[in-house]
């Protein structure tokens, strides 16, 4: 902290910064300027974001992709089922707290996120924005924890980059799901609260998204069966499982598609209302 | 507090409406919005720079409608907060640079402008400090220098020395008599009498989101009742001494409110012995006493019974 210095104006005469008449800017132009706002800080914060997101899902596999199978306790085809799952997860986590941890900040105290809500551009493509940001860091984050998971767990069977068109969508719906999850959980929770965000909708959403388990493996477990579809982690690593590794068993892919698709919906309603009223009082 | 307007006439004048009363702000103009805290005055600027929606009434901004034509409406406008809040997640300079490229300047371009109002703003060191770092006046400055980097037409100011040094907030008195001089208009809102004197040309006096007067500071005064303001503060109800106090030569007028006693009398220093023997008299001790000499702050307590802090 120094001390403010003692200041007397003006320095220079000019009236370099005079007013002008506003220069038109299109939205895709300011949208386009957000978005590089945010690829500034998360270059900065690269290692701190993929040590936060990437350490659960990594731990997990070490655990049952690696330990448990060698102990015998799995058996060794699990690492296929969990694969997919692991990756689920980390696009989830990810996505989440990209865009709701900075968002309690943003609509904490001070307001932070004052200067892009009085950028030229509509309110709600100031929130598409932190949704296409928060997706991309979820796909980054998957995309570092795909080649850790596999060195990890060994050969998988069965893993193919077959419908690699398939892989990208379920990939961006499911990044996108959840980011705008985060929009909404990030502008309905005071900063306070952020803790129990982790331990009452992150932790069992994780739990229960048939990340760790095949949702066909939950037939022995009826209740649970139906339950889980309310859960949109299930249909992320549902769908990454049909397309990675098509020969697991899987539910079909129209259906997760559509769920996807009316998760996506649903999170974008949910979260932009939430967003509108707090950045507009 | 339900609605507020600020449009800009044909010759580019802009007028300001709380509640029912209607103001107009010349462009160019040094126009300041006084009040104690909860008047109003912090909703004013939100609805004007579209980022409280008002919930009745029509508002404009340099001719463009505040919630018709947001958009529009922040491309001609720049905001100095009532705290500091900047971009935390960026430097100084980045602060800047980001805020130019939201409104269409080139990555080299806002660079230059931004380094230009750095300097000029006493900054120029501390370009690639983390905001962190700065002080609370030096981020106040950053703000002031976000607000100016797109070059807009209108300045918001809410509070803008709140919390801020006497150093520093001549600093910035400083500061913004420059930005005025350049022909700019500036809307700032305040608590502080002294400021509003210093630095508007046209003050509005509101209170619970209605106007009571709007004039320039020295017709201002000439409106606040004659003579020095004597405030008594009793240890009981300030009725009884009310009448004893109306006695005294000289008075001009006199009020009870509670078990404050006011008195306002031409030659202020001379009143006060005889006024508290006075009071005494009726039965009363004096608690506590301020004199105020005329001005704005004495014309505030005759409009609204109360003081501005």
């Amino acid at each position: 902290m120094s001390a403010p210095v003692d200041q007397s104006y003006p320095q220079t005469g000019t009236t370099l910064h005079a007013p002008q008449a506003p220069r038109p800017v299109s939205a895709a132009r300011v949208f386009w300027a957000l978005l590089m706002r945010d690829a500034v800080v998360v270059r900065r914060e690269l290692i701190f974001f993929l040590l936060r997101t990437a350490m659960q899902p990594l731990l997990f596999t070490v655990v049952f992709g690696y330990l448990l199978p060698r102990m015998g306790f799995v058996h060794r085809g699990y690492t296929a089922a969990l694969l997919p799952g692991v990756l689920a997860v980390s696009l989830a986590l990810a996505a989440v707290q990209s865009v709701a941890l900075p968002m309690v900040a943003d609509f904490g105290f001070t307001r932070e996120i004052e200067d892009r809500l009085l950028a030229p551009v509509a309110n709600w493509l100031v929130a598409l924005e932190k949704v296409v940001s928060g997706a991309g860091q979820a796909v980054i984050a998957a995309l570092f924890v795909l080649p850790l998971a596999r060195l990890i767990m060994g050969p998988i069977p069965g893993l193919s980059l077959g419908h690699i068109g398939l892989v990208v969508l379920v990939t961006v719906f499911g990044a996108a799901s959840f980011s705008m999850m985060g929009l909404f959980l990030g502008s309905v929770i005071e900063g306070a609260q952020i803790g129990l965000l982790f331990g009452i909708v992150v932790a069992p959403m994780i739990m229960f998204g048939c990340a760790y388990y095949p949702w066909r493996g939950l037939d022995a477990v009826p209740a649970m069966k139906y339950a889980v579809l309310l859960n949109p982690l299930t249909y992320v690593s549902e769908g990454l499982r049909a397309v990675l590794i098509p020969d697991q068993p899987h539910m079909p892919i129209p259906v997760i598609l559509i769920a996807l698709a009316a998760v996506t919906a649903l999170f974008w309603r949910l979260g932009l209302r939430a967003f509108m009223k707090r950045a507009l009082s | 507090m339900s609605a507020a307007a600020i449009a800009m006439g044909p010759n580019g004048g802009e007028v300001v409406a709380l509640e029912s009363l209607d103001l107009t702000v010349g462009e160019g103009e040094f126009f300041g919005l006084l009040g104690p805290n909860g008047a109003g005055k912090t909703t004013t600027i939100g609805i004007l720079t579209t980022r409280v929606l008002p919930t009745d009434g029509s508002a404009f901004v340099a001719g463009q409608d505040v919630v018709g034509a947001a958009v529009s409406v922040r491309q001609r406008i720049g905001v100095v907060p009532q705290r500091p809040n900047p971009d935390r997640g960026l430097s100084v300079i980045e602060n800047l640079v980001f805020h130019a490229a939201y409104f269409g300047f080139s990555r080299a371009e806002s660079r230059a402008r931004a380094e230009e109002i750095l300097q000029r703003l006493g900054l120029g060191e501390r370009g690639e400090s983390r905001v962190d770092q700065l002080s609370g006046g030096q981020q106040q400055r950053l703000m002031i220098a976000r607000a100016l980097i797109h070059q807009p037409q209108v300045i918001f100011l809410d509070e803008p020395t709140v919390g801020l040094d006497p150093q520093a907030r001549r600093a910035l008195w400083e500061i913004l008599r420059g930005l005025h001089a350049e022909g700019r208009t500036i809307v700032m809102t305040t608590h502080y009498m002294e400021e509003a004197e210093q630095l508007c040309d046209r003050v509005a006096i509101v209170d619970r989101g209605r106007l009571l007067a709007c004039d320039p500071p020295d017709v201002l005064k000439k409106k606040a009742p004659g003579g020095t303001l004597i405030e008594l503060t009793l240890d009981g109800p300030a009725g009884p001494a009310l009448a004893a106090a109306r006695e005294l030569p000289d008075v001009l007028s006199a009020e009870a409110e509670d078990s404050t006693l006011r008195v306002y009398h031409p030659r202020g220093g001379q009143a006060v012995a005889p006024l508290i023997a006075a009071v005494q008299a009726a039965g009363r001790a004096v608690t506590n006493i301020r004199l105020a000499p005329p001005s704005l702050e004495t014309l505030f307590v005759s409009l609204t019974g109360r003081k501005l802090d």
